[in-house]
């Protein structure tokens, strides 16, 4: 569904990523791992077309999308839940799920009341300010306002990040509950053990460059991949 | 002082404060969405005032359809204004907006001055809103009467737009987060040219009410006008709607009853607005009914 070839980026004349190449098949869940500031964020935000790739390609269902605006990008069917959630903290819960679907012009009535079944705390706060709304109620905002664009595919850049370890278990539980339903998923993580338990392929970034790839659970048992990402104790 | 007077003065008070609230408007729209003082903003209220001269004593147009003209050639103004001094800076330092802003507004004074000279021209007198109307024993023009009316009608228009609307709901995701926005498929272009569609439109309106009120046009008219609005917008809170609202009303009021009451102090009336602003950054910089002014991630 998704294929990177040799993706550069450059911030003035640093590079981020320099060469990468990831295919992401459809249905699957894949994950990008790697320590920060290895490039990951960069990855994504080149797909989305947030930042503009120096060179390579980006090949979603048959199409180079690189260089081609965000607007377009999402109107193809990838969102990005992003870094932080940046949900709009001026914006009502509901009026954030309604955002997500903006580029919609179908009746969106019951792609709300899908994402209140996953998420059925969005549902009681549906009236409040998504700025008030505590650290994991809001990533689970930011997932069910990506969820509102019908996406084919869904880039997640850590989604567990900074929430306790019961709404962690949860958010990857929702995350095969989405790819259950067809969607694929490309996953960010630093929580590179529970990332790849769940992911059907995995990569691994250093400083820009892929040192390693491979089926989820081979990299789990990857000596230099646990000594690196994932702590001596394999939990 | 006899209730009379204080009537016909407090009319008067209320009216210049709904022209004040007018162009408020459109300072706290677009700093809302820009983080932007729109500087050029009273200049296009100066140029809305050439367009009704020309519309209506140039080409003899009935003044409603003149009306319409000034509008659509006001938006256009504050389009064009966006697209060459604003849009090009989209990722620029705020500084080089600001000095952007401030030296559209100069260009935009010495254009006016250049093609229309600075001597004053006579505003059309529109036998509808100037005619005077008395209430026992006070006499008002009908624009007088009519102004709070428009301006409150239009803040509603402005409000159900940013509230109920799509675009509305566009407009204040992207006050917050552009890139966000933008990973919605919004296009930030448009919904920041609305802004300066709606800004505009308010600008020419209230060019066409204040002309009728004082009846002089002339290439620096915006000025202080644009200044003493940009304050009624502080004072409110700059990014609320409301708020500019209130603070044209509160300001205007301000103004009349100091000389009504201290007639002394008349030549200071341009001041009380400066003196304003000076104590609500002292005091309440946020204004009355702003938020806590957060910078944009
Ligand atoms: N806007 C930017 N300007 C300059 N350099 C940047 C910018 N954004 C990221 N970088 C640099 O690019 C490199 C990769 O950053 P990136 O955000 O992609 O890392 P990451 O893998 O997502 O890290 P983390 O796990 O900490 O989120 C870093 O060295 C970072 O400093
Ligand atoms: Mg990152």
């Amino acid at each position: 569904m998704l294929k990177i070839n040799d993706l550069h980026v450059n911030y003035g004349g640093i590079a981020a990523v320099k060469g990468i190449s990831i295919h992401v098949p459809e249905k699957s869940i894949v994950t990008l791992i790697g320590a920060n500031g290895a490039g990951k964020s960069t990855t994504l935000r080149a797909i989305a077309g947030l930042v503009k790739a120096a060179s390579g390609e980006i090949i979603f269902q048959g199409e180079n999308i690189l260089g081609k605006d965000t607007i377009d990008i999402v109107a193809k069917g990838i969102t990005l839940v992003p870094e932080g959630r940046r949900v709009f903290a001026n914006l009502t819960v509901l009026e954030n799920l309604k955002i997500g679907a903006y580029l919609r012009n179908d009746n969106i009535e019951e792609d709300i009341y899908k994402v209140y079944d996953l998420f059925p705390r969005l549902k009681e706060r549906e009236w409040q300010l998504a700025g008030t709304l505590s650290g994991g109620e809001q990533q689970m905002l930011a997932v069910g306002r990506a969820l509102m664009a019908k996406p084919k595919l869904i880039m997640m850049d850590e989604p567990s990040l900074g929430l306790a370890p019961l709404v962690v278990n949860n958010i990857f539980e929702i995350i095969q509950e989405i790819n259950k339903q067809g969607t694929t998923i490309l996953l960010i993580e630093q929580n590179a053990n529970k990332a790849l338990k769940i992911a059907d392929y995995g990569y691994v970034l250093e400083t820009g460059n892929l040192s390693f790839e491979g089926k989820g659970l081979e990299l789990l048992q990857n000596e230099k991949i646990i000594d690196a990402y994932l702590g001596t104790s394999k939990n | 002082m006899t209730i009379e007077l204080f009537m016909q003065q407090l009319a008067n008070g209320i009216s210049i404060g709904s022209l004040y609230a007018l162009l408020a408007i459109g300072y706290t729209m677009v700093y809302g969405i820009l983080r932007l003082i729109n500087f050029a903003h009273g200049d296009i209220f100066m140029m809305a005032a050439y367009f009704m001269v020309f519309s209506i004593i140039n080409f003899k147009l009935p003044w409603y359809i003149g009306a319409v003209i000034v509008i659509v050639a006001s938006v256009g103004l504050g389009l064009l204004l966006e697209r060459t001094a604003y849009r090009p800076l989209r990722d620029a330092p705020r500084m080089s907006i600001m000095i952007s802003a401030i030296g559209a507004s100069f260009f935009l004074e010495n254009l006016a001055t250049y093609l229309f000279t600075g001597v004053p021209k006579g505003f059309p007198d529109i036998k509808v809103l100037t005619k005077p109307v008395s209430i026992g024993n006070i006499s008002l023009s009908v624009s007088t009467i009519i102004t709070p009316f428009v301006t409150i009608i239009l803040l509603y228009v402005v409000l159900f737009i940013t509230n109920k609307t799509k675009i509305g709901m566009a407009m204040r995701a992207v006050s917050k987060d552009f890139e966000t926005a933008r990973l919605m498929g919004i296009n930030i272009n448009k919904v920041i040219a609305t802004t300066f569609i709606i800004g505009s439109s308010l600008a020419a309106i209230g060019a066409i009410l204040w002309g009728s009120k004082y009846p002089s046009v002339m290439p620096l008219m915006g000025v202080m006008p644009g200044l003493k609005c940009f304050i009624a917008a502080v004072l409110g809170g700059i990014g609320n709607t409301t708020g500019a609202v209130l603070g044209g009303f509160i300001l205007g009021m301000a103004e009349i009853m100091l000389v009504t009451f201290l007639q002394p102090l008349t030549g200071y009336r341009d001041a009380i607005a400066f003196v304003i602003l000076i104590i609500v950054l002292l005091v309440k910089p946020t204004g009355l009914l702003g938020e806590k002014v957060t910078d944009k991630v």
